[in-house]
This record gives structure tokens, C-alpha cells and sequence, in this order.
């Protein structure tokens, strides 16, 4: 090959030429240099037509690029692994995932150095993206999945069937338990491991569902609404007929909490310690159970409040109501800070899914409809079902559980595509009461009026947990150190937003807030203004005189303030006019306006 | 039908023993860590209540002397190791790891005025108020002085060069001296005041400045035979200090209660003004990496400075410490000894909540993350204060109340006498040009 014959053998000759040294030149001057450009142009010439030819040989001639088909990798990531470190790229979706949004653009900076240390910091921010992402290939479990051969649909498959295609361990996942005082209301711990069954007819039993062990089992003797685990496995808080009461993991009752008064919905905000509930009269209340003390609560005036889950996303509640209506609140404004009209008759599901993306909505009209959260607008697909949804779930990779009576079907993704048909469908022996997925398990908690059921749905559950997060197997000392540790890094009730990344972002004023400013400006007051009147001899001192000063200062005050007002209010629409006014061809021929 | 469901081994989630680690599986999925900015908030907030907690500068105090510390000295070659003189004349070298004295002597009659080590950390050299310059050995058995010299006139402050053998001193003039002979190699003057402190540039190592009282900085080569370049201040240089890493910079500690900054390119008019000391500063010391600077004043305070900032970064006081008379920066940049009036040098961290001693890989690195968290949110206003306050005794807070009013008076002043005059008659003069009066070449 011409090119092979290039890149050894000329280059090499030429540095050996110009290291000669300047004294070795000095003897032969004229002949060496003449020569040596000679030669250089020669080189050159030889070198440009050869680039010349190879380039035109590979674009028309297919050949030159079948001399490398046997390397199976695409040609852009072939010339980085040829480079030194040795490493396969990232896919760039992996990259995406994990990127925090783009970064600063230095190239408008003017500074050097500030250039200089901007550049630095996003090439580390780049860097650390990578490493995440690269960490991904090395989790250790794969989710899981349920495949069909041909003529197969996943949803044929009862539990049976797919309990006994299973290991064994797998397989006790799937479990019945039969009890009388329901309906049943369950809640799993943050890491999936423990389950707190709460029946309607006063039935209380806290267990670890992996092991079956049972932790406690009780009857309250009153009727029980919603449970809820706290931030650890050993206290929990159950809604009961008038007030809610938190129990220990061996059914002691901790605390009777009487300020939560007939409460319909309980939710609980890992990150803030707030336990929030929704009760009968229409009462949010936030309760900050690290100090014990209501932080906020208010009527939100929108009658009984039955429905409620939190948005895991950003910690805002999200209110199903009656009149088909979404609406969400945070605990630092008395007032919605969203509403949705999302259906035309009463809301009977809801669901946010973990990423705060999207939620899902059922109501009694039959329908079931998915919205994006982030930009509150949808519908994004809409389902016309042949029962009413009651209960509606999210998993972790976006599957969605739904019950109709005493059918459950679980649909895979049906936010982004339309979904015609369920991915499972199971079918229970009473009326369902509660859905939850187990988080880190490919498992479906459904309680319902003669008990409680877990059924498996393959490929719901994040398969890799991150420990520092929510760790199934802590240890006692893990979890005490992990409470602590949460404790101190408890987030303040303030910072509820919708946008959680607000804190982070520059405080720029709003146009709200400037039009706010403004006319804060215009429509100002004379301010109050404090007269006490000065000391004087006996014979002026007399009432009269000084109510005559008064007057004098606060008109002179008036008269001030009329004239800065004034002034402002010129240069306002001096702004605005010459903002506004249409310019002509022919204005120039108008008298010219006084300033 | 092929199906799986999850179903993990507990024995890979947990350890094999008691004695071994718990096992950590990360997911770094941003999904599975929400609320991301204000957890990291609610940390960067309790890493900086943390620091606060954790700030506390003093390290120990060396008692021993019997009348006020005049001179501090490091030793060049040796960390532990400190030299101090004492306005009655004694010397006394210090163990700074075990706090204790190793020995002391009587080295002059009167105030030891200057104290310096050779560079290559053998001998110490110290001037009085004696007017001599004596030469001591290290050795513990060296009673009496090596050489001594004595000089024709008062000699008040010396200063070392670098590399050389070369040392000079100043007082009445500025003289330049050799280690073999008892007589300057060169003198120089410039008007007839006297200078008070002197100090040789560690980077061009034949540039000289000193303070001199008649509020002037002068400027020396020691390649030429006069001076170089006077700037002429509105109140006196207490001390100066050179900046170790940029050859041009130097610092005045300034009876107005600041510091300057200069560049010996630009005499005309200080680079920064260094503010918040409520009485006259004293002395000023540069931390070898050149980015801070430590500096003492008679308000009973040591202030540490970022060197291109007009405000301290942080303020040591004790009840017991009165007016400082000396300060100094170790030369690992971690420590800082002050001397002053009640006999007492004290020293102290240079990073008030920093943890001394070996700190473990996974502690270094909690400590990196929380730095990091600080900076980030540095600018919120919580943060910010809380990382911003400290108490300082009272006299200094009423002292920094009284002189708000009086500098917001003059403001105020000088505001109604431009409003009320031509325009332009009366121009604003930047602070960094008030308090020079002149430049001489």
C-alpha cells in the first residue's frame, strides 16, 4: 500500500534532517537548505495527491471499506477504543438518564480564569455523569419479565400457573391469607420488606411478608380507614374511626394523635418526616412526626376528601375530588397549587408514578385517563373500561395495576402508547379495597373485603435497591444509623414546590412578581405619619396650635407624596408610550411633541 | 411461557460474618433518589452548622517569658521548632508538638528588637535595643553568642535574604550586612526619618522594603546603591510582608486599622484595602502558599484574610490575650502563633474547624463532599450567614458600631457638600486612592 509506505518511512527521514546540528548546516548552507526545501515540497506534493486518492478510492470504491468488516464494532466507538484508556463508551441514552441537564456554555464568558474554572467544573460534572452511568453495567440483577410463545397472551396466565413456573422462593411470594374483618387496606415499608394490614372491622397485623413472620396482630375494636408505615418498620400510623393512633411493631400503642380528627386518607413523606392526612370535614394536616408538632393545616373547602396520594417527584398531595378535579397542595400555601380538571364525573383513582411524571386518573364515568404531571396537560391516552376502576397503582418501571370489583389488571406502559390489552389479569374471590405494588419485588399487594392476596407480576419491581436509599436487607444497626442519618438530613416543610429543583436555581422576580411591584407603586398610600409635637414654652403650648402644626405637616407630607407619585407615574407611561405608539412614514411631519 | 420475577440471594446483599463490613449495593438511578436539590440543601446547611461547631482555633499557649514577646522566628529547616525574643532581652526556643520550652538565654539588654534564622536553619541572628547583632548557635551547650556586632546606629528590625549570606537590618538607615564582616557592605537613605521594619522579598530575592516613620513604604535593590521608590501614606506602615508566591505583591499592616495590598509595579495607589481590625495593626504575616495572610492588631484580635478580599475571613480572640505585638504563619500552613503584651504566644489553627491528625480515606472523603455542598450553596442566604457570623468580644463590637457611624457620617458629608457645590468640584475618590499621599521615584 502507497499509504503504508507514507507513514513509516518519509516522516521518519525529515525530523532527522532538521535535528541536524546548526553548525553541520553552517558548513554546506546553500546546498543542504535548497535541498531540503526541494525535498519538503516533493513530500508534500506526493503526500496531498496520495490523501487525495485514498479519500476518493473509499468514497466510490467499496472495497476499502470491506477491508475492516471484520471488526464488529461501529467505526465512532472503534477509534475511541483505540485510544488509550481501553474502556467501552456509554450509550448515550445511559448518559441522558443520568445527566443533570446541560451544562454552562463557556464560550460566552469573557474572564479567563472564571472560563478556565467553569470549564473544569463541567468536564468533573461530565465525568461523574459518566462513572453513574458506567456503573450500570455492573448491577447485579436483571428485572423480571414474562414471555409468551405463539398463540399465548400473557394475560391467560393465572397466578397458579405462573407461581408454578417459578423457584421456590419465588413462588412463596405469591400467597393468599383469609381473614374475616375486612375489606383490607395494606402498606409496604419504603424497602418492600414489611407489610401492615389494616382491616375495615378493626384487624391490625404488621408482619415481615418475605419470611411470613408475623411482628403483631391486634384488633382495635373500632374500624380501621388507612394505615401507613412511618419512617422505619417499627412504628406505624393508623387511621381509625375518629382519631389516628401510631402503633409500635409489637402493637403498643404509641400515641393517640386527637388532632387528626375522622381522617379518610393518611400519607406519609419520607424525606420531610410528614405524615399528611386527609380527613372527612375536608381538612389537610401536615404532622411533622420528628417534633410531633402539626407544622400546617387548613380546610381546603373541597367537602369530603377520600382520595389522596402523595407525588413522590416533588412530596405535593394530590386531592381527587368529586367533581372530577386534581387538585395539589403543600403544606406553605392555603390554596391549591394546581387544579386539573381531569374527568366529568367523580374521581375514584389515582396514581403518581415515581418519576412525578405521570398520573393516571379513573372516574365513575368508566374511564381511565394518563396525564403529564411535569406539564400539566393531557390527556395523554384515554381508556374506556367496562367497570369502574376503583383502585389504581404504579410500579416502579411504570406498570399499572387498576381493579374493577374483583378483577385486577395490570397494564404494561400505558402512559406513552395506547395499551388495548391488560399485560395480566387476575381475578379475586371478593370485592378489592387496596392496590400496591411492593417496591424492589415483582409484587402486587391487593387487600380486599375477605382478606389479602399477593400476586406476582413479573417485570413490576426495580430489581437493583440502592442501600443508602431503602436496603430490604438491613440489618438493626443499619436501620438505626440510617434513621439518624435521615433525621439530619430532614428536609424543611418550606421546601415543597412543585419544582423541587427550585432551591437550587437563580431567584429572578417573575412577571407576577414585577406586576405586583408595580403596582404596589401606583396605587400606594401616603404613608401614616408620626407627629409628636415639640416641647415649648407654657403660653405656646395650647392644643390648638398644635393641631395647626399638625395639619401643616401632614399636607406638606400629602403634597410630597402626590408630586413623587405623580412624577413616577409620568415616566411610567413616558416608558409606554414611546414603547407603543405606532410608528408611520408620516409621523415625521407631526408637530413635535414637548417633553 | 418462560417467566422470572425478581429474586435476589440474601447472600450476596448481606455480610458472611460479624466481623466483616455491612455490604452497600448502589443504584445511582437519579428516580430512585428524589428531592435531590433540597436534600442537598438540608446537608450543605448542617455541614456549615457543623463547621461553626466544630471552629475551634485555639491549639495551645507557650508560657514561659517574663515580660511582653517583641519577635517571633521560624525556623526554616525544622517545623517544630519556634524563636522568640522578649522585650526584657531573653531568647527562648520553643517545642511547638509538646508545648514546652527547650531553652532560653539572655541574649540582650533591653528589647530584643529582631530575630531571624539563616536559610539554612543553623544559626539565629537577633538585634536589641543594645545596638548589636549577635549570632547564636543551636546547640544546647552554646552559651554565649557566636559573634557580636556592633552597630554605629539604632537598629530596630532585620530581615534575611534568601540563599545568601546576606542580611539587613534597618533603624536610623538601612544596612546591609554579611555574615564574616562586622561592618555593613552597604547602607542607603533617603530622608532622615527612621524605619521600623524591614523585610526582604523571598522570590527576587534582592528587593528590600521597609516601613518607615515618616509614614513612607520605601523600595531597595540591593544590586543598586540607593533606593529604588517611596510611597508616601496618609498615617504610618506598622509592618510589612511580602507575598511568598507572587514576587510583586506585599502587604502593610497600617496604623488606620487596615491593610494594603500593593503591587511594586503600581506604588500610586494600594492594589486592596483589607478592612474590619478596630485599632492599629501591628503585624502582618503571609502564608507560605501566598493566598492568605495573618495579621495582629492592638484591638486584642488576630484576623486571618484571603489575600485579594477586602474583608477577614475569620477572627481569634481570647478573653485573656491583650494587645497582639507579633504574628506568624507556619511554614505548613496550618498553624498560626501570636505573640503579644501578657508574655503569651499563643497558637492557633489556620482553619478554625479543621480536623487535625490522619483523617481516613472514607472521612477525607465525607469532608471533601460537605466542602463541595458549602460551596454550592455558599450564596444562600441561611448558609451564608450562618458561615458569615462571628462573635467578637465586646469592645470590639461596640468599637466596629461607633466607627459604622462615624464612616457613614463622613459619607454622608461628603454627599451634602458635592450636592451643594459645582458640579465636579468635588470628585470621588475611590477608598483605595484616600489613603496615599504621594509617590516619590
Amino acid at each position: 500500500m502507497p499509504r503504508l509506505q507514507m507513514g513509516s518511512k518519509k516522516p521518519g527521514q525529515k525530523p532527522k534532517k532538521q535535528f541536524v546540528k546548526p553548525s553541520a548546516i553552517g558548513d554546506r548552507k546553500p546546498i543542504s537548505t535548497k535541498t531540503m526545501l526541494k525535498n519538503r515540497d516533493a513530500q508534500l506534493k506526493e503526500f496531498v495527491s496520495l490523501e487525495l486518492k485514498g479519500r476518493r478510492k473509499s468514497a466510490k470504491d467499496p472495497k476499502v471499506g470491506n477491508e475492516n468488516q471484520d471488526n464488529p464494532l461501529p467505526t465512532s466507538l472503534r477509534a475511541k477504543n483505540d485510544t488509550s484508556s481501553g474502556r467501552p463508551p456509554v450509550p448515550k441514552e445511559k448518559l441522558l438518564k443520568h445527566s443533570r441537564g446541560e451544562g454552562i456554555d463557556a464560550s460566552n464568558i469573557k474572564v479567563g480564569l472564571l472560563k478556565k474554572k467553569i470549564k473544569k467544573r463541567e468536564k468533573l460534572i461530565d465525568y461523574s455523569t459518566e462513572q453513574a452511568a458506567r456503573l450500570e453495567l455492573f448491577l447485579p440483577e436483571d428485572s423480571g419479565f414474562l414471555e409468551t410463545d405463539d398463540g399465548e397472551v400473557s394475560r391467560q396466565f393465572t397466578q397458579a400457573q405462573i407461581a408454578s413456573s417459578l423457584d421456590i422462593t419465588s413462588a412463596t411470594k405469591q400467597f393468599e391469607l383469609d381473614l374475616q374483618f375486612g375489606p383490607y387496606r395494606s402498606n409496604y415499608t419504603r424497602n418492600g420488606r414489611f407489610l401492615v394490614l389494616g382491616g375495615k372491622r378493626g384487624h391490625l397485623a404488621a408482619m415481615d411478608w418475605v419470611t411470613k413472620k408475623l411482628m403483631c396482630e391486634i384488633n382495635v375494636m373500632e374500624e380501621i380507614v388507612d394505615v401507613r408505615w412511618l419512617h422505619v418498620e417499627t412504628m406505624f400510623a393508623a387511621a381509625q374511626k375518629e382519631w389516628v393512633h401510631i402503633y409500635d411493631n409489637q402493637g403498643i400503642e404509641l400515641h393517640c394523635l386527637k388532632q387528626l380528627h375522622k381522617v379518610l386518607c393518611m400519607e406519609f413523606l419520607p424525606y420531610h418526616f410528614l405524615l399528611a392526612t386527609a380527613s372527612e370535614q375536608g381538612w389537610l394536616k401536615w404532622l411533622d412526626i420528628s417534633i410531633g408538632k402539626i407544622i400546617s393545616q387548613f380546610n381546603t373547602r373541597m367537602s369530603r376528601l377520600n382520595l389522596m396520594v402523595q407525588n413522590p417527584y416533588n412530596a405535593v398531595l394530590c386531592l381527587g375530588h368529586s367533581q372530577g378535579t386534581v387538585s395539589m397542595w403543600s403544606p406553605n400555601m392555603k390554596e391549591p397549587l394546581a387544579k386539573m380538571l381531569c374527568h366529568r364525573s367523580p374521581l375514584l383513582g389515582l396514581s403518581v408514578d415515581r418519576t412525578g411524571q405521570y398520573m393516571i386518573t379513573s372516574a365513575a364515568d368508566k374511564t381511565m385517563k394518563t396525564w403529564d404531571l411535569r406539564m400539566m396537560s393531557g390527556p395523554l391516552t384515554e381508556y374506556h373500561l367496562h367497570a369502574h376502576a376503583n383502585n389504581l397503582a404504579f410500579s416502579e418501571k411504570g406498570l399499572v395495576g387498576l381493579s374493577m370489583g374483583n378483577i385486577v389488571e395490570v397494564y404494561k406502559d400505558p402512559c406513552r402508547n395506547q395499551v388495548d390489552k391488560a399485560y395480566l389479569r387476575h381475578k379475586s374471590n371478593s370485592t378489592i379495597r387496596s392496590l400496591q405494588f411492593c417496591p424492589y419485588e415483582d409484587v402486587l399487594a391487593v387487600g380486599h373485603s375477605k382478606g389479602f392476596s399477593s400476586i406476582l407480576v413479573p417485570g413490576s419491581g426495580e430489581p437493583n435497591f440502592d442501600a443508602l436509599e431503602a436496603n430490604p436487607y438491613q440489618t438493626k444497626s443499619q436501620r438505626q444509623e440510617r434513621e439518624v442519618k435521615s433525621l439530619l438530613e430532614k428536609i424543611q416543610p418550606e421546601l415543597i414546590t412543585l419544582d423541587p429543583s427550585t432551591i437550587t436555581q437563580v431567584d429572578t422576580p417573575s412577571l407576577k412578581d414585577k406586576v405586583e411591584a408595580r403596582k404596589n407603586l401606583l396605587f400606594l398610600k401616603p404613608p401614616k405619619f408620626d407627629f409628636e409635637p415639640r416641647r415649648r414654652a407654657k403660653w405656646r403650648a395650647g392644643t390648638a396650635q398644635v393641631a395647626k402644626t399638625k395639619k401643616i405637616i401632614r399636607e406638606d407630607n400629602v403634597r410630597k407624596f402626590v408630586q413623587t407619585k405623580q412624577q413616577l407615574t409620568r415616566e411610567e407611561n413616558k416608558s409606554k408610550a414611546t414603547v407603543n405608539e405606532p410608528k408611520d412614514v408620516l409621523d415625521r411631519f407631526r408637530p413635535k411633541k414637548r417633553r | 411461557m418462560k417467566v422470572k420475577v425478581i429474586s435476589r440471594n440474601p447472600d450476596e446483599y448481606l455480610r458472611e460474618t460479624k466481623r466483616d463490613i455491612h455490604k452497600v449495593q448502589r443504584n445511582y438511578d437519579p428516580d430512585l433518589h428524589p428531592l435531590e436539590a433540597p436534600r442537598e440543601y438540608a446537608r450543605a446547611l448542617n455541614s456549615v452548622k457543623l463547621e461553626r461547631m466544630f471552629a475551634k482555633p485555639f491549639v495551645g499557649n507557650l508560657d514561659g517569658h517574663r515580660d511582653g514577646v517583641s519577635c517571633l522566628a521560624k525556623d526554616p529547616k525544622n517545623l517544630s521548632i519556634l524563636a522568640s525574643g522578649a522585650c526584657d532581652g531573653e531568647i527562648r526556643l520553643w517545642n511547638l508538638p509538646v508545648r514546652s520550652c527547650i531553652r532560653s538565654f539572655q541574649a540582650h539588654d533591653g528589647f530584643v528588637r529582631g530575630l531571624t534564622y539563616t536559610p539554612n536553619g543553623q544559626n539565629l541572628i537577633s538585634l536589641g535595643d543594645d545596638k548589636t547583632i549577635k549570632f547564636w548557635g543551636l546547640e544546647e551547650d552554646q552559651e554565649d553568642p557566636l559573634n557580636t556586632i556592633l552597630s554605629k546606629t539604632v537598629v530596630s528590625s532585620i530581615s534575611h535574604q534568601r540563599g545568601e549570606t546576606r542580611f539587613a537590618t534597618s533603624g536610623e538607615i538601612c544596612q546591609l550586612w554579611e555574615h564574616t564582616r562586622n561592618e555593613p557592605i552597604r547602607s542607603y537613605q533617603w530622608g532622615v526619618d527612621s524605619l521600623h521594619h524591614i523585610a526582604f522579598n523571598q522570590i527576587e530575592t534582592h528587593l528590600l522594603a521597609a516601613c518607615a516613620s515618616d509614614r513612607s513604604i520605601i523600595l531597595y535593590d540591593t544590586r543598586e546603591t540607593g533606593p529604588v521608590r517611596k510611597t508616601v501614606m496618609k498615617l504610618r506602615a506598622n509592618c510589612l510582608s511580602w507575598n511568598p508566591m507572587e514576587a510583586f505583591m506585599f502587604t502593610v499592616a497600617n496604623e488606620d486599622y487596615n491593610l494594603y495590598s500593593f503591587d511594586v509595579r503600581k506604588m500610586k495607589s494600594p492594589v486592596n484595602v483589607h478592612m474590619d481590625h478596630v485599632a492599629a495593626v501591628v503585624y502582618v504575616d503571609h502564608s507560605p502558599t501566598g493566598k492568605e495572610f495573618v495579621s495582629g492588631s492592638y484591638d486584642k484580635t488576630v484576623r486571618i484574610y484571603e489575600s485579594h478580599k477586602g474583608h477577614s475571613r475569620d477572627v481569634y480572640h481570647t478573653k485573656r490575650m491583650q494587645r497582639l505585638t507579633v504574628v506568624s504563619w507556619s511554614l505548613d500552613n496550618k498553624y498560626i502563633m501570636s505573640g503579644s503584651d501578657e508574655m503569651n504566644i499563643r497558637v492557633w489553627k489556620a482553619q478554625a474547624s479543621e480536623k487535625l491528625g490522619v483523617m481516613k480515606p472514607r472521612e477525607k472523603a465525607a469532608m471533601n463532599y460537605h466542602e463541595a455542598l458549602k460551596a454550592k450553596f455558599a450564596q444562600h442566604p441561611q448558609i451564608k450567614r450562618i458561615a458569615r457570623h462571628r462573635h467578637v468580644p465586646k469592645h470590639v463590637f461596640n468599637a466596629q458600631q461607633e466607627q459604622r457611624v462615624m464612616r457613614e457620617k463622613a459619607k454622608r458629608k461628603e454627599g451634602n457638600v458635592r450636592k451643594h457645590s459645582k458640579k465636579g468640584s468635588v470628585p470621588f475618590v475611590p477608598e483605595r486612592k484616600k489613603h496615599i499621599i504621594k509617590e516619590h521615584e
